[in-house]
């Protein structure tokens, strides 16, 4: 299908995922300042509030999409042999937002600006993201000299999301196993971003309830 | 579990008093640094070893750290340094309340903090009724928490905490804010916690309280363990202790003591307490004492009032008597003199008591000087023999037969 045959799919595809992806990144910002009460006055593994933010989110975001193969299914496509890749990449999704959200939750107790900043980056890396256009479209972009393109790619690509994204649309929108690249990125990025979020989470956990 | 619920060895914690801090990224860049501070040690090298199934009181002044104590055996701060040891599963109730979510309702927050508590729903809905009905809160566990006052607050926190089935309960300080029928029910709960075997810990500023629920006692002064003890050795102590900063020697007549007011017309330069014709700070229980306020009158005052007041440690205002009350009539003073109240039989049990002396305008209304804990005395065993209270009441004893029984 092309991207233009039924922009609302093709949209939805892509949305969906952002979405849920922006939400756990702001939710997880809040998730340490805005239980204060509860950090300062009683003991529980501090992680679960960002967890529970995310999991929260991950019910709405499976909900959302049990609605869009619905819809699919109605414009005559089978997505039935997808579901099961889906729900892997939904799953890496979460794991990758989550993993940020931790650290943006710890961010956020030392300099409580952050999300404005974080509410400008995500802008930015929204547009950054190939939700609302074709990822052809930026690949089509050809500048005259060969490496010019090459930085414009390399930035471009190095943008998590982009991959993140497209193996959505590959498997729900395209119907097609996503590249190895995309699958490699995709699982990489999941498994480091978490790490990351433990390790900054675990290093100044114990010192929340002072710094709140 | 063993004989130990609690243990601590070498438990310091550091705080940082900021001067300045930058909590937005913002101010952090332009100021070029995120905050300056000093450190400085909350708790340093504190070795405790609660036992299991005992209550254990943590006293010391404002500041000295209980509160910072507790919330690192419940987990909630991590030491800097030192280990801590928990044997039994924790419910505590730290200073004002419970960690509820404000914006919940009651109902809500009692399950929120059920299962941070570690229990499960199921478990939660079957004490959920007993819950409120400790709290007393019917009416109010629909409503959210932020419009609760503040004993309605800890009310729902202790019950909560005490209804998980803790083997060990930690408490701080918040009882006070609960009403008297309320404490009344807390102080049976303590009883049956300490009769079914669990550990409570509780911090408190209520001496009185403490010395009769507790087993055992530690004393903290600046982040540093004073002593571990006896309540009522250690509650003495630490009482002495705080009133030395306050007053001098006891009995010393310089003494200055604690806070003083009035417009200084008539200043009390001193206060002693004499028995047997002697100054002394220490008198038995019956003992036929004399209590003598020195006063200086630069200018002539007519018909002052002197009186005084004796306060147990606990803060007791055990008697009050003045010259007006007792109708005497003090004429006009000028220069210097002293005034003295002359008790036959001293009723207070043993124990120690402080003086507040004052002297006033001749309608008892304006204090010319006003000291506050000028003295302290220690009365010791004598007659009549009277172990509680304040005040002995010297009754004779006389048991009778009034129905033999039938054979
Ligand atoms: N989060 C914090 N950041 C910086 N300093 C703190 C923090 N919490 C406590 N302190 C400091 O640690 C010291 C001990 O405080 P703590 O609350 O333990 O006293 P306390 O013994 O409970 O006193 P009180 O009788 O008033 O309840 C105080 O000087 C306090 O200012
Ligand atoms: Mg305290």
């Amino acid at each position: 299908m092309d991207g233009l045959q039924n922009y609302t799919l093709f949209l939805l595809c892509a949305l969906l995922p952002w979405n849920y992806f922006s939400g756990v990144v702001n939710g997880g910002m809040g998730a340490l300042t805005g239980n204060a009460n509860l950090i300062k006055k009683t003991a529980f593994p501090r992680q679960h509030l960002v967890l529970a933010a995310s999991a929260a989110l991950f019910v709405t975001f499976t909900i959302e999409m049990a609605v869009l193969l619905l819809a699919l299914v109605v414009f005559g496509v089978n997505p039935l042999l997808w579901i099961v890749p889906t729900l892997v990449l939904m799953v890496l999704l979460a794991v990758f937002a989550t993993g940020l959200g931790l650290v943006f939750a710890v961010a956020n107790v030392y300099f409580r600006d952050s999300a404005h900043f974080v509410a400008i980056g995500l802008q930015v890396l929204f547009y950054a993201t190939p939700v609302i256009y074709p990822i052809t479209l930026v690949q089509d972009v050809s500048p005259d000299s060969l490496v010019a393109r090459f930085h414009i790619d390399s930035l471009y690509f190095a943008n998590p999301l982009v991959h993140y994204v497209e193996a959505f649309r590959d498997l729900l929108y395209e119907q097609a196993v996503p590249s190895l690249t995309t699958i490699a990125v995709v699982v990489g990025c999941a498994i480091a971003s978490l790490w990351l979020g433990l390790a900054v989470f675990n290093r100044f956990s114990g010192r929340l309830a002072e710094e709140l | 579990m063993g004989d130990i619920a609690v243990e601590t060895s070498g438990v310091s914690k550091r705080f940082r008093l900021y001067h300045e801090r930058n909590q937005s990224l913002k101010a952090a860049f332009m100021r070029g640094r995120r905050a300056k501070f000093e450190e400085f040690w909350a708790l340093q090298d504190i070795d405790l070893q609660i036992p299991a199934g005992k209550t254990f009181g943590l006293i010391g002044h404002n500041g000295s750290g209980k509160s910072t104590l507790l919330k690192c055996l419940a987990g909630i701060l991590v030491p800097d340094r030192g280990s801590i040891g928990v044997h039994g599963r924790v419910s505590a109730l730290l200073e004002l309340g419970a960690g509820f979510h404000p914006e919940l309702s009651g109902r809500d927050n009692v399950y929120l903090n059920g299962s941070i508590l570690g229990m499960s729903r199921k478990q939660i809905d079957r004490q959920f009724d007993e819950i409120v009905d400790f709290a007393g809160l019917e009416t109010f566990i629909d409503t959210p928490v932020k419009n609760y006052s503040s004993g309605m607050y800890v009310r729902l926190g202790f019950s909560v905490a005490i209804n998980v089935d803790p083997e060990i309960l930690m408490v701080d300080e918040v009882l006070a804010v609960g009403d008297e029928s309320f404490q009344r029910k807390c102080m049976e709960k303590f009883a049956d916690f300490r009769a079914q075997g669990r550990t409570v810990i509780i911090v408190s500023h209520a001496l009185g309280t403490m010395r009769s629920m507790c087993d055992e006692v530690a004393w903290l002064d600046h982040g540093k363990l004073q002593g571990v003890g006896r309540p009522s050795d250690l509650v003495d102590e630490y009482v002495g202790a705080s009133h030395e900063d306050r007053t001098q020697a006891p009995g010393d007549s310089t003494s200055s003591g604690g806070s003083r007011w009035g417009s200084q017309e008539i200043t009390l330069d001193g206060a002693e307490l004499l028995c047997d014709g002697r100054v002394t700070s220490q008198v038995s229980t019956g003992a036929d004492v004399t209590f003598r306020l020195r006063w200086t009158a630069p200018e002539p005052v007519a018909e002052p009032v002197f009186g005084m007041a004796i306060y147990s440690l606990e803060g007791v205002h055990v008697t009050g008597p003045n010259s007006q009350d007792v109708g005497l009539s003090t004429g006009t003073v000028h220069g210097s003199g002293h005034v003295d109240v002359h008790v036959p039989t001293l009723m207070l049990t043993p124990g120690t008591y402080q003086v507040t002396a004052a002297v006033l305008d001749s309608t008892g209304t304006h204090a010319f000087d006003h000291r506050d804990r000028m003295f302290r005395f220690d009365v010791t065993a004598g007659h009549p023999r009277d172990r509680y209270g304040v005040v002995s009441l010297g009754g004779s004893w006389d048991v009778a037969v009034d129905r033999a029984p039938v054979t």
